[in-house]
């Protein structure tokens, strides 16, 4: 019941200030939609307890959906301790920034359709999150999918903004395709979509092959990969990864709810529902993995030379996102999903902190052409610091917790693909403390590069922006320590009741040796900036010099872009163009739509004429109707 | 069993004596004259309704074997009836604005009323041929009431000579149905038939002509070529009239003719029905888009409505009277709607009759533009509105008889046909108000548009209850 109104009380949200509030006064959806928000927060946090507590896994039916030969689907919710994890994260990050919107979006002309935006992607991610099927599922990733559409493209009357929104939703159609053909193969092999009837006919697939151009391929390996390419759209992994950055178009806090803390880490979301699966898919597991850690590096090389400060945190959000799959990929569900949670709030954090400096620098996002802001912007500087102390995985903030579990299990986990990606996180914690200390310096520290105006007028931002940012930095300092030992720790297996695959890689304490690296690691990265940035900044200057090469490819964003245009958007631009001029206007419009409606009124013209008014013509074809019928008939019958 | 005898002609017999009375009284009445008759008719058809109810019943009563009653003809006579009241109530302002108030007008519809209960309750050649001379005589005459105008005199010639010229196919058909099978009656017609295989050439000939005849009466093509000219010649009321009534009455019994005396021979005559059908709807369809006079063009429409009606006749099962009953039931409602606004839609020129009059009526008055929108939309079947569901029992009903080719056209027709209705909807909200529109509703006009558009707006709500009533419409008239 408190989950039906946690999932409903958004929606009603939306629907009282979209439609009835569009024109009045913006306080009245303001208002309103963040008291619903807020109260399905703190049910959320209810029903979370309630699972500590008794560990029951409930199931509500709300309706029934579809019922179709073997399909039948109804929507209903299914309320375990992954979706009520989910559900504190969704909620609670979605309440900051839905208070943080009053301030922020203030001199907006349409307040009311962002904040009742707002509340509709809060409903749809948490219909993804609670779904007991993969339809409802898929269902709420889509909805997600329009409402970043829409929030993306919030500022219309800019062609970036709409650019990137077309962007966003294109390479995540590419997703969604694999995991559509994901749903379909589940259905086919396994005759059905509900969670529970899947898993517990896994083990029976196991083994199960398919014949394609004449080789035999394991269909649970398949089923998997096209889940993960789903994943892989929506969580912005290598190769699918180019519509994250520019999603930064839409407004911060949006970029703070959707691209950083919930509907991006959908993808983690769904690998870790789907673990049973995946668990017995070592080759997806696998590939998971590498896709995973790969993506961490290659994000966290892009965001060390970045200036815009909100691509930056872009960046880290993807290179986080590899951390929670690679954990993934090697069987730390829960290690995964602890770092979704923590990432949730550091990252929500950070964001709306870059938003209150891009507020108190009248909109300048450059961070060359920042810096010194500590004096202006106290509150904002310690915020933004906690959000990186816990992003680089400082001891006990939150980060540390999540990031050094996930690096333990990679630690402990015996294959290659564990190594590999044990070493690229290190390396890329090392690049996480260089990016998020260099944004750190560039911004508040050192001395100011801005045009002396917008550095006097910088002032710190309202209440109403700050009381969501303390909200969000105590749980980036808190949530790692008050969740390690049920997420982790010896309670993880009950607290999880199966609702995941749990692993347990934690039965030996990490060596000594390597606990140092690790945190060496980020030592390194934060001396690097610390020298590049603030001691030595003529440093930049010659490093650039010497390692141009390097430089400009991280600098270019490894130019996936450009390969991207010349290999799929010119191309289908040029086919694009032939079918569209050749193929549907000279050829089916002429002949269809067109020519039908042409031949149409030349019969309808024809038809008239008849209508010559003489009796005479009425009453002969009346006669020849009647004779034509008798003729009809006696040729008929002589035959 | 006394009782019933009694009772199979009593509405008939009230009918036509009210009739005479209302007549007499009238003519010694100098003052709205009009008024009486029409108030006092109202009055007796829903007496005679009542009459009709009493006997709601399935049973087979023969009188002489001249007249049968059962559920369907009472269904029947009841949607007739329906029809001649709800005429009734949108005529008033309009004769007495164009002083042809006459006290004939509503007795002539009562008359020709008479005629078509007579007509579907016959069981005989002879009482079918004298009921349907009754109601097409009373119609030619109103259809020239407007002595005044070319147009309407000219109407009721030609429909007057082109209905005597079907007549003498009915009697033609009759007599040859006579000479071959000995009787008129059509339980011994179909008697005498049963113990052929094939039905000779004589008795095809006899079927031909009265179908000719009766497709006449429901302007089906190509016996149609009298419709357009008439319905836009004779007075807007009266042609309101000839769309509902007359065709229910000729739809009822085309249904009877063929499926009691001809019933063992649907193969023989299937063919001529769909081929009516199928020319109907397309010309219907066709031929309506470039007209550009409202009545004209509601012609035509009611032509590829009779064209969608006879789908459910070539059905021959159970779903196909169903959904002609429904279809019927539907169609009164839309054609009436449409037709009490054009009768409150008045321009300088008098009652318009042009679409093009209807300019800009969405910004002067949304109301009653958006019922009329609502209306056309249900004509041309948009769901939820009614008329969707009329279209789509009778395809159903196509269906389950494997007439696939023939709900395909159906189905493209109408998307043909939604064309110009969707026309006039363009005219009345994206076109510069060019004429000052001046809307007079009286309260029964207003009684009429309001109780159709609620009809077509919560029929979706309803249906189950009127799919109920049909139940009762399909009889043992398939055997």
């Amino acid at each position: 019941m408190l989950a039906t109104f946690t999932l409903f009380l958004p929606l009603t949200g939306y629907i009282i200030s979209f439609f009835f509030l569009r024109n009045s006064d913006p306080k009245y959806s303001q208002n309103l939609t963040s008291i619903l928000i807020i109260l399905s927060s703190i049910f959320s946090w209810i029903i979370l307890f309630n699972i500590i507590e008794y560990n029951e896994v409930e199931k509500i039916n709300l309706l029934n959906w579809i019922n179709s030969g073997n399909l039948s689907v109804s929507w209903s919710l299914r309320i375990d301790t992954l979706t009520s994890v989910m559900f504190i994260v969704v909620t609670n990050v979605s309440a900051a920034v839905h208070v943080y919107s009053i301030g922020y979006m203030k001199n907006d002309n349409s307040i009311p359709r962002f904040m009742s935006y707002l509340s509709l992607f809060t409903f749809f991610m948490l219909i993804l999150v609670s779904s007991d099927n993969l339809l409802q599922m898929f269902f709420g990733w889509e909805g997600v999918g329009l409402t970043s559409y829409l929030l993306i493209g919030f500022w219309y009357h800019k062609k970036s903004a709409n650019d990137a929104a077309i962007k966003a939703f294109i390479v995540n159609r590419v997703g969604d395709f694999g995991f559509l053909i994901g749903i379909l193969g589940i259905f086919i092999i396994f005759d059905s979509i509900y969670f529970d009837e899947i898993f517990s006919k896994v083990y029976l697939f196991k083994d199960h092959k398919f014949i394609f151009l004449g080789n035999f391929f394991s269909t649970l390996d398949a089923i998997c990969l096209f889940l993960f390419i789903g994943a892989m759209g929506k969580s912005a992994q290598i190769g699918l990864h180019t519509w994250l950055p520019d999603a930064m178009e839409g407004p911060t806090p949006v970029s703070a709810l959707i691209h950083a803390a919930t509907m991006v880490t959908a993808g983690v979301f769904m690998v870790s529902r789907m673990s049973p699966l995946f668990s017995e898919s070592s080759f997806a597991s696998d590939f998971i993995t590498i896709i995973g850690a790969t993506t961490a590096i290659f994000a966290a090389t892009i965001a060390i030379t970045q200036n815009d400060i909100k691509k930056v945190i872009a960046y880290s959000t993807c290179s986080q996102l590899g951390y929670m799959f690679f954990a993934a990929g090697l069987g730390a569900y829960n290690s995964s999903i602890f770092h979704l949670m923590t990432h949730g709030f550091f990252k929500a954090l950070l964001f709306l902190c870059a938003g209150s400096v891009i507020h108190a620098m009248n909109n300048e996002q450059d961070m060359q052409k920042m810096g010194g802001l500590s004096k202006k912007l106290p509150i904002t500087t310690l915020l933004m610091w906690i959000g990186t102390l816990s992003i680089i995985g400082f001891p006990f903030f939150s980060g540390y917790y999540s990031k050094e579990s996930i690096l333990h299990a990679s630690f402990f986990s015996n294959n290659y693909t564990g190594l590999l990606s044990y070493i690229i996180g290190i390396i890329t914690a090392c690049l996480t403390a260089l990016y998020s200390w260099r944004l750190l310096f560039l911004t508040f520290h050192g001395n100011n590069r801005s045009d002396t105006i917008d550095y006097k007028d910088a002032h710190e931002s309202p209440l109403i922006m700050l009381i969501p940012l303390i909200f969000l930095a105590i749980g980036s300092v808190f949530a790692g320590i008050f969740f390690n030992d049920l997420f982790l720790g010896e309670f993880s297996y009950n607290f999880w009741n199966n609702s995941i695959i749990i692993e347990q890689f934690h039965k030996d304490y990490i060596p000594f040796s390597q606990s140092l690296i690790i945190k060496l690691s980020s030592i390194i990265g934060i001396s690097l900036a610390l020298i590049f940035y603030y001691y030595k900044t003529d440093f930049q200057e010659i490093f650039y010099k010497k390692f141009k090469l390097l430089y400009l490819i991280s600098f270019n964003k490894w130019y996936f872009d450009e390969i991207y245009n010349f290999l799929f958007v010119k191309p289908s631009f040029i086919v694009a163009n032939i079918f569209w001029i050749n193929g549907d206007e000279k050829t089916i419009d002429f002949y269809g739509p067109n020519g039908i409606s042409k031949i149409i009124s030349k019969i309808s013209i024809i038809f008239g004429r008849f209508q010559t008014g003489y009796l005479y013509h009425y009453a002969f074809v009346m006669i020849i109707g009647l004779s034509g019928f008798l003729t009809w008939y006696l040729y008929f019958k002589s035959l | 069993m006394t009782i019933n005898i009694n009772f199979l002609l009593i509405p008939e017999i009230v009918l036509i004596l009210g009739i005479i009375a209302i007549l007499l009284i009238s003519v010694f009445i100098n003052k709205n004259s009009f008024k009486f008759s029409l108030y006092s008719s109202l009055i007796l058809l829903i007496i005679t309704s009542f009459l009709v109810l009493l006997n709601y019943q399935d049973s087979f009563i023969n009188n002489n074997k001249l007249f049968i009653t059962n559920l369907f003809i009472i269904n029947f006579k009841i949607l007739i009836i329906i029809s001649s009241i709800l005429v009734l109530l949108i005529m008033e302002n309009y004769f007495q604005d164009l002083k042809i108030n006459k006290f004939e007008i509503p007795i002539l519809i009562l008359f020709s009323v008479f005629g078509m209960l007579v007509m579907i309750s016959s069981n005989n050649l002879m009482s079918m041929y004298l009921g349907i001379e009754i109601q097409s005589l009373s119609l030619y005459i109103l259809a020239s009431i407007n002595r005044k105008s070319l147009k309407s005199s000219e109407a009721g010639l030609k429909y007057f000579i082109l209905g005597a010229l079907s007549s003498a196919f009915l009697l033609y058909g009759c007599s040859l149905i006579y000479g071959f099978t000995g009787s008129l009656n059509f339980e011994d017609i179909y008697q005498k038939m049963s113990v052929f295989n094939n039905l000779n050439i004589g008795l095809i000939f006899g079927l031909i002509f009265v179908i000719t005849s009766l497709g006449f009466k429901i302007s089906a093509v190509p016996f149609h070529m009298w419709a357009p000219d008439v319905y836009e010649g004779s007075p807007t009321p009266i042609t309101a009239f000839f769309t509902t009534a007359p065709k229910i009455a000729g739809i009822a019994l085309l249904i009877r003719f063929l499926f009691e005396p001809f019933g063992n021979f649907w193969f023989d005559w299937h063919q001529i029905i769909i081929f009516i059908s199928i020319a109907s709807m397309i010309l219907g369809a066709f031929a309506a888009i470039v007209q550009d006079n409202f009545k004209r063009l509601l012609a035509y429409s009611s032509i590829g409505h009779i064209g969608y009606i006879l789908i459910g006749v070539v059905s021959a099962n159970d779903s196909g009277i169903k959904a002609i009953f429904i279809y019927l039931v539907i169609y009164i409602f839309m054609n009436f709607g449409i037709f009490a606004i054009l009768l409150s839609l008045k321009n300088d020129n008098g009652y318009i009759e042009k679409i093009s009059n209807l300019s800009g009526l969405g910004k002067s008055n949304p109301i009653v533009s958006i019922v009329l929108t609502i209306m056309l939309f249900s004509m041309a079947g948009i769901p939820p509105l009614a008329g969707f569901f009329g279209k789509f029992y009778i395809f159903i009903a196509a269906i389950e008889s494997k007439l696939f080719v023939l709900a395909i056209i159906g189905v493209l027709s109408s998307v043909i046909a939604a064309f110009y209705y969707l026309r006039i909807i363009k005219v009345i909200y994206f076109e510069e108000n060019k004429e000052n529109l001046e809307i007079t509703l009286n309260p029964n006009t207003k009684f009429v548009i309001y109780l159709s558009a609620l009809f077509i707006i919560l029929f979706i709500f309803f249906q189950s209850k009127i799919l109920e009533l049909s139940n009762f419409v399909s009889y043992n008239i398939i055997n």
